[in-house]
């Protein structure tokens, strides 16, 4: 957010600010050990808000449970934001100082009366009133989200209807107050940090920056294309069109974990050729020309990774792979030779000098200081520098350091697959505390929390299907079918479904793969479904 | 609360052992001690929990205290005088590990033998251990109903251990009731509140609600209870098993410290490595990421690395892959 990819604070300032709004995450499950942070910010006397459809473990600490529609998050932002102004509680010093567009945006939030958000959101206005002035009256107010947010088809959008409510109240560029992106996975923040984005380099340089390629082009060797590259929803679309022939997948599990998964499958069976270098077999592997025994990267080979606080840290080898399992680095090392690069046999550290070399930000993490210090927050610009707690101090100093920050207005729409008379209910999905993702690897171990995977439903949903707890049920969307049996779960009200996507069951059959223009990312939050009895006759009419 | 930057601490002057030393304000009397190299004994301590003043065998003398002093917990002020080796502490210390030693397994605690020797502790004057409790006895024992020993045998809490879930086994006869257990489950880390002390006197005990098995109760198996136990009362399955087998070997352990891959948040993980194969993982309480504590995906998750696909592994999944070039060398 303002030109850098990565969450403002730092875990510590949870734990000493005073309001903490968990906005579309369920920490409590998904990050237990950055809750862990959030509940010494509790017992310190934060108070924390839970924006969340479900009423999740996470809600059940709340000061404050705001159980919003799925996919009505800007409008509920942009309400806060309008009560903000009604009352006269924005930071107008802020606002004038350090930030541009407000009045477009005030204008742009005008419409959101908390009547208006009342109807959309599902929450009741007082509440939409009381996290405004909470929010607004804090000193110190931290917002963190997870996919919640981001699995929208409005993804962007979301975040940005959030970043606004920060810079309307001066809540950003302090210790203690920010807007923090919880990451899913140990190196989502790394790799994008590396440049696996389509048009960065390490960094966040652009691709589209000259002097950044050419940089970049004299330590390579090479020609930088300044055209972005595609997302990952853009290669499934180059296959479809025939464009993209061949898939180079490392430690990816697309067939398990990509929305409407027919599609997906059908795309990945019809490439003329696939690589796929994981350490087991998923079920993307079972379709690949060629497999890649790697290595398991957090134990069996030497680098960093880069956390949710922007913390670099170092990940070590314990033990040897086996068999012929390589280290990812010196297999890619290795197809670069045969592709007629040599590139020797560089160690991460050597990497990781090189990526010092050439992203600014990094450049003051030498490895010996990442292992003293426990690893290193970026920006780290050199060697004296220790690394930035939170970011954008810049915004207030007078006058503001740097370009300011822009309000940008964002207006509310409805979820893509929309619920109707033979689709009535709205499936979302999500983790468990003891599984992860497609499954891969926890499923290797025996979990005494674990039970069968199941269509979460309220009892009042239950009572109207008829349906009693661990009934074998069809689940129907507009893409395909499961069967799964149902779990009642008092965390649901009427109209709303609940599923992971660890198991067997191919959850993302059902999901739609329509993305946010803006992020590439899937809408999985959001899939209108059906329930349908078994035998009951209407499974024909459910669209096999 | 003592101020994180101890740059900007008051400094408070006190004697220990007729020794002066400066410790910043806030600071305890055992941080004191430690600067001064004295050596002082602590079982429910832990630097990331909040002390509790169970064990007593950290206590020592303080001049114009009626009592000894627990040293993990009582803050430095001015002009203390303190003594660690006088006859009241030594005496106390010694009790304090003859009747542990006496009706507690303490076998597998770190320096409990030195101590004890050092103390002139001599568990086996109460007579010869009682014989175990049959199975839940002690989980269903009643406040006042306890009978005094026959002042032949030493009582002793040991009993069967309690295995009922495939990650972690409680051992009780080995349990010292520090309480870093409970405190971890509670407050100081997971905040779930699975466990607490039950019962009084001689019966109390650690106990789910009800003492139902683990899995009916509201443990999320987080680990955090093993990582803080000082005893070994709570065992990951896989050193339990290891042990049993005779297999355990810590001479041929090696443990390094690297990141969980399970979610972002980044948490340091120290997995430790025997033969090549992970046996446990634990984390490292100063640490300002987990402060010690993990979930258990990082605490438990990690089979998956040794449970690979053989024809994976050959690079034979889906047809032998051609390196017709060159021999596939090792890694350096």
């Amino acid at each position: 957010m303002f030109g850098a990819g990565g969450g403002t604070n730092s875990y510590e300032e949870v734990e000493h600010t005073d309001l903490i709004v968990l906005w579309g995450s369920n920490a409590r499950e998904t990050h237990p050990i950055f809750f862990h942070h959030v509940l010494k910010g509790i017992h310190n006397g934060a108070k924390l808000y839970v924006i969340d459809p479900r009423r999740t473990a996470s809600a059940q600490w709340a000061d404050g449970w705001l159980g919003v529609n799925v996919g009505s998050d800007i409008a509920l932002a942009n309400a806060i934001a309008r009560e903000i102004l009604v009352d006269g509680l924005e930071n107008r010093t802020f606002i004038d100082r350090a930030t541009l567009n407000f009045e477009e945006y005030r204008k742009s939030v005008e419409r959101y009366t908390l009547d208006y958000a009342q109807e959309i959101t599902g929450v009741p206005a007082a509440a939409i009133r009381e996290l405004a002035h909470a929010y607004a009256r804090a000193d110190r107010a931290m917002i963190c989200w997870t996919l919640g947010i981001t699995e929208h088809h409005n993804a962007v959008d979301s975040v940005v209807g959030i970043i606004n409510l920060a810079l309307l109240t001066g809540k950003v560029g302090r210790y203690g107050c920010g807007v923090n992106p919880l990451r899913g996975q140990n190196n989502v923040q790394g790799g994008g940090d590396m440049g696996a984005i389509p048009d960065r380099l390490a960094g966040f340089q652009s691709t589209a920056d000259a002097a950044a390629r050419e940089k970049f082009e004299k330590a390579w060797n090479c020609t930088i294309s300044p055209e972005r590259g595609k997302r990952l929803n853009e290669m499934f679309d180059a296959m479809e069109e025939g464009e993209l022939t061949a898939l180079y997948c490392i430690g990816e599990n697309p067939v398990v974990s990509e929305a409407d998964r027919h599609r997906a499958v059908r795309l990945l069976e019809g490439l003329e050729h696939m690589v796929v270098q994981d350490i087991s077999l998923t079920q993307t592997a079972r379709l690949a020309s060629v497999v890649l025994p790697a290595a398991a990267g957090w134990v069996e080979s030497d680098g960093t990774v880069t956390n949710s606080e922007r913390r670099v840290q170092r990940v070590r080898k314990v033990i040897e792979p086996p068999g012929n399992a390589r280290d990812d680095m010196w297999i890619v090392a290795q197809i670069a030779k045969r592709l007629g690069r040599d590139w020797g046999s560089p160690t991460a550290q050597d990497v990781w000098d090189e990526v010092r070399s050439l992203s600014p930000m990094h450049a003051g993490m030498s490895y010996e200081r990442l292992e003293q210090l426990n690893g290193l927050r970026w920006p780290c610009p050199d060697e004296n520098d220790p690394g930035a707690l939170f970011l954008h101090g810049r915004l207030w100093a007078d006058p503001v350091e740097g370009p300011k920050a822009p309000f940008h207005a964002v207006e509310y729409s409805a979820p893509l697959d929309a619920v109707d008379a033979q689709f009535p209910l709205l499936l979302t999905t999500g983790r468990r505390l003891d599984s992860y993702n497609s499954g891969v690897a926890t499923g290797e171990y025996s979990s005494p929390l674990r039970r069968v995977e199941a269509l979460e439903i309220s009892p009042e949903e239950a009572a109207r299907h008829g349906l009693s707890e661990g009934e074998i049920v069809a689940v129907s969307s507009r893409r395909g079918k499961v069967f799964v049996p149902v779990h009642i779960d008092r965390a649901l009200r009427e109209g709303l479904a609940f599923m992971t996507f660890h198991f067997d069951v191919p959850t993302n059959v059902l999901t739609l793969d329509t993305v946010d223009p803006k992020s590439g990312t899937a809408e999985f939050k959001a899939t209108a479904i059906r329930i349908d009895k078994i035998g009951a006759g209407s499974l024909a009419a459910a669209g096999d | 609360m003592s101020v994180s930057d101890p740059g900007f601490a008051r400094q408070v002057t006190l004697q220990i052992d007729e020794r002066s030393i400066d410790v910043p304000e806030g600071s305890t009397i055992l941080e004191a001690c430690r600067a001064l190299a004295v050596d002082t004994p602590t079982l429910c301590y832990l630097e990331n929990l909040t002390p509790v003043n169970a064990c007593r065998v950290c206590v020592v003398e303080l001049e114009g205290s009626r009592t000894l002093v627990p040293a993990c917990s009582r803050k430095v002020e001015g002009g203390m005088k303190i003594k660690t080796d006088s006859e009241r502490v030594r005496t106390s210390r010694k009790m304090v590990l003859e009747f542990l030693g006496s009706s507690v397994d303490v076998s597998l605690v770190s320096d409990f033998s030195r101590q004890m020797q050092r103390y002139g502790s001599n568990p086996k004057r109460y007579g010869d251990a009682a014989k175990p409790a049959l199975a839940g006895t002690r989980d269903g024992a009643v406040a006042g109903h306890h009978h005094a020993s026959d002042g032949q045998t030493a009582s002793t809490v040991a009993q069967p251990v309690k295995i009922d879930n495939e990650l972690y086994v409680r051992d009780y006869s080995k349990c010292i009731l520090c309480y870093k257990c409970v405190e971890a489950c509670g407050t100081d880390a997971q905040n779930t509140f699975a466990i607490a002390v039950a019962g009084r006197g001689f019966d109390a005990r650690i106990s789910t609600e009800f003492a139902v098995e683990l899995p009916d109760s509201a443990c999320v198996y987080c680990g955090n209870c093993i990582g803080v136990c000082p005893t070994g009362a709570l065992m990951f399955s896989s050193e339990y098993e290891m042990r049993d087998a005779g297999t355990w070997d810590e001479n041929k352990q090696v443990s390094a410290d690297t990141i969980c891959s399970y979610c972002g948040v980044g948490c340091t993980l120290t997995v430790h490595a025997q033969d090549n194969k992970i046996v446990k993982v634990t984390s490292p309480a100063d640490q300002d990421v987990t402060h010690g504590h993990l979930c258990i995906k990082g605490r438990f998750g990690w089979q998956f690395v040794q449970q690979r696909d053989p024809s994976v592994l050959d690079g034979l999944a889906n047809g032998p892959v051609v390196l017709d070039d060159v021999e596939v060398p090792a890694p350096a």
